[in-house]
Formats: structure tokens, sequence, C-alpha cells
């Protein structure tokens, strides 16, 4: 491995009940955080390939562990999402390089499909960063009721020399979707958009 | 009888090879999970609440067996525990107590009798409240190796009239345990302390 992990977590939320109503099945998303050193803290480094390596085998073993913790089959996922957080001693960018070039790949592998975007966000922070993981169907991006977020937390990382890494994965939307929108049943899974 | 209304649960498992020093043989795994219950006496004083501490007892076992579903199934691993409450803004701290005797029970009961009292801490708060869960060994508490804590939290709960119940479970001491005292080797494992 070329990360070097400190801290690999888990988190699986369940929803049972909303307003008051029976959620059933229950809904459910996981995230996979790893806490990993990040070799480019301190210092202005140009070329960010071992950034982008490390977001590449971060990709299938976060999706991996998320896929699991669920205890579901890959192609089962409806969802997903990903995330980072820069300690202080870094940059945007080096976040950037990690989720963005070759992160995506090895995730829809693990997944079996994945032709939409994979929704994003970046931060810098320290520890105890709450990363937002926005969340959107892994088929067609325009699925309304698949339109989330997933909150995490550590609040021992990202420390200055750190990167937090996430991946979420759910299988299935929100509690009592009712927005109207694109259903999962129309997806039409050839651009990744409908 | 009060019933027992679950909203939702959050399960969350890590894995620490490191904090600095060697990378741990054996990464130190660390569980918590979190039920989010309705609180039945949200809103005004009862002076009778006791025998909810009988409705708990069955939720107080589910989760400990889900912890240890978590942790990968085998109850002999796991060395240290804890547990903890964050009553909502309708409720009070006595309520938070309630879970003193079904969240112990339901830790020894899946753990085959472990010795030693259950840390434990609660507070009242609002969504996103943390709570930082003191862990000891489970059959010495003095054993010092074993000393640590869990940061957890829901982002959405506790609501107003809820409460967050929450069990931890750890297989070992924390990653580089160094500062002496009683170790596990040495406990003699009668009185629950040493």
């Amino acid at each position: 491995m070329k990360a070097k992990i400190r801290k690999i977590a888990t988190f699986v939320e369940e929803t049972l009940r909303e307003m008051d109503r029976e959620i059933s099945p229950p809904t459910r998303k996981a995230a996979a955080v790893a806490v990993i050193e990040n070799p480019c803290a301190g210092k202005y480094v140009e070329d960010l390939s071992e950034l982008m390596a490390i977001g590449e085998e971060l990709g299938e073993m976060l999706t991996s562990r998320a896929v699991a913790a669920l205890g579901i089959a890959g192609p089962s996922a409806e969802s997903y999402g990903k995330a980072a957080a820069v300690g202080e001693n870094g940059e945007l960018e080096h976040a950037a390089a990690i989720l963005h070039p070759k992160l995506g790949t090895p995730v829809r592998r693990v997944l079996g499909k994945g032709a939409a975007l994979i929704p994003s966000s970046k931060k810098r922070g320290g520890l105890g960063t709450v990363l937002d993981i926005p969340l959107g169907h892994k088929d067609a991006a325009f699925v309304r009721s698949h339109f989330d977020g997933m909150e995490v937390q550590l609040n021992d990382a990202p420390r200055a020399n750190e990167i937090m890494v996430a991946v979420a994965v759910t299988d299935s939307g929100r509690p009592l979707a009712r927005v109207g929108g694109l259903t999962k049943n129309q997806i039409k899974g050839e651009d990744g958009l409908r | 009888m009060p019933e027992v209304v679950i909203r939702k649960r959050l399960t969350c498992v890590e894995a620490i090879f490191h904090e600095g020093g060697a990378v741990a043989a054996k990464p130190l795994r660390r569980a918590a999970m979190l039920t989010v219950i309705r609180n039945p006496f949200a809103g005004s004083y009862f002076e009778d609440i006791a025998s909810f501490m009988d409705d708990l007892k069955p939720l107080g076992l589910d989760m400990a067996r889900r912890l240890v579903a978590a942790l990968g199934g085998d109850a002999k691993i796991v060395e240290g525990y804890g547990k903890g409450a964050i009553v909502g803004s309708a409720g009070e701290i006595e309520h938070g107590a309630l879970w003193h005797v079904p969240g112990g029970y339901g830790m020894r009961e899946v753990l085959g009798g472990a010795k030693a009292i259950v840390a434990s801490t609660k507070k009242v708060g609002g969504p996103g409240t943390r709570l930082d869960i003191p862990i000891t060994h489970i059959n010495a508490s003095y054993v010092r190796s074993h000393f640590d804590a869990m940061e957890v939290g829901v982002p959405d709960a506790p609501r107003a009239d809820e409460i967050v119940l929450a069990l931890v479970m750890t297989t070992g001491a924390r990653v580089h345990a160094r500062v002496g005292g009683l170790k596990a080797s040495e406990i003699k494992g009668e009185d629950g302390l040493r």
C-alpha cells in the first residue's frame, strides 16, 4: 500500500422511523473513512501523482469496506459520494488529487456500475472536522429521491500532516422522499444523468 | 409500560493502526452502537420512571449483540467497554440514568459475565451533541492500558423528545500504551477492580 494509514473507521446509519412513520425496510447509509499521512504536507509539491495513486487504492478499499458494512453485494448499492478533509499543513489541491483523477474507477468496479458522477466535497480543517459527504444515485444523477448527504467526523483527525478520505454508499434514498422528479425505476442509465 | 420506539441506529467501527509509533501487528478496534429512541417521559416530570429500565433490556441485549457482530462475531475478543446516553432537551438527566442497568446487563450477557463496572457518562443536549464515552477493561477496572474513550454522536439526534443510547466495545489496549500500572495479564478477576 502506498498510503500510510493511521486509522480506518466505518459508519452505518439506519433510519427506522421518520416523523413517526415506520420506514420499512429502513434506509441505510455507510461510510468508510481512512486517515492517512499527507506526503505533500508542509511544502509546495508541483506533481501530485503520489496522491492520485493513493486515491486509486483508497477508492477500492473504502468502497469495499462500506459495502461490507452494509452487508450487501456491490451492485445492490444505490447511491454514492466521496469527500476529503486535509489537515492544516496541506493544500485543498491535495484533496482534489486524491478524489478526482483515479479514485472513481475502483469505486465503480466494486459497485458493478456507476454511470453517474460521484458527488464530492472537500475542505481543509483541524481535528474533528465534520465532512458532509454528498450523495447521489450511482447510475443516474437526476434521481431526486437519492439526493442526500452523510455527515462523518473523527475527533482526532485530520492532524496537521494528515488527510481524511471518505467514501459513502447507500442501499436506499431518503426515508420519506416525496418531492417528485426522476424516480429510480425510470432510470435509462445511459448517460449517467437520467 | 411505555414502548421502546426506535428512530435510528448508528454503528461506528474504528481500526487504529498507529498513532505516530510502530504500526500495530493487530490494529486496536473500537466499536460504538448508538440507538435513537423516543423519550416516553419528555415534556413533564414523572415520578415513576424506573420500570422503563426493564423495557430497555431487550434493546441493551440487541445492541450488545450487534456490537460483537460489528467486531467480527467473536465475543472473546472484547476487552474493554463503556456506555452512555444523551437526553434531548425536553428530558432530564435522570432519563439518561435509566440506561445504566439495561446497557450493562446487555453487554454482560453477551460477553459472558464481565466483572468490572461499566464506565459511563451522560448529558442533556441537542441534535449533534458529542459524547465522550469512557472505556475500561471488562474484568478489572484498574487495568491502565485499557483506559480509553471514544467520542460519538448522531448528527440529527437527539431531538427534544428523544434519547440517544450508546454502547462501546474495544478489542484491546490503547495502540501505544506505555504508562505502566496494572496489566491485563496480571488481572486476578475476583472483585472487578484488579
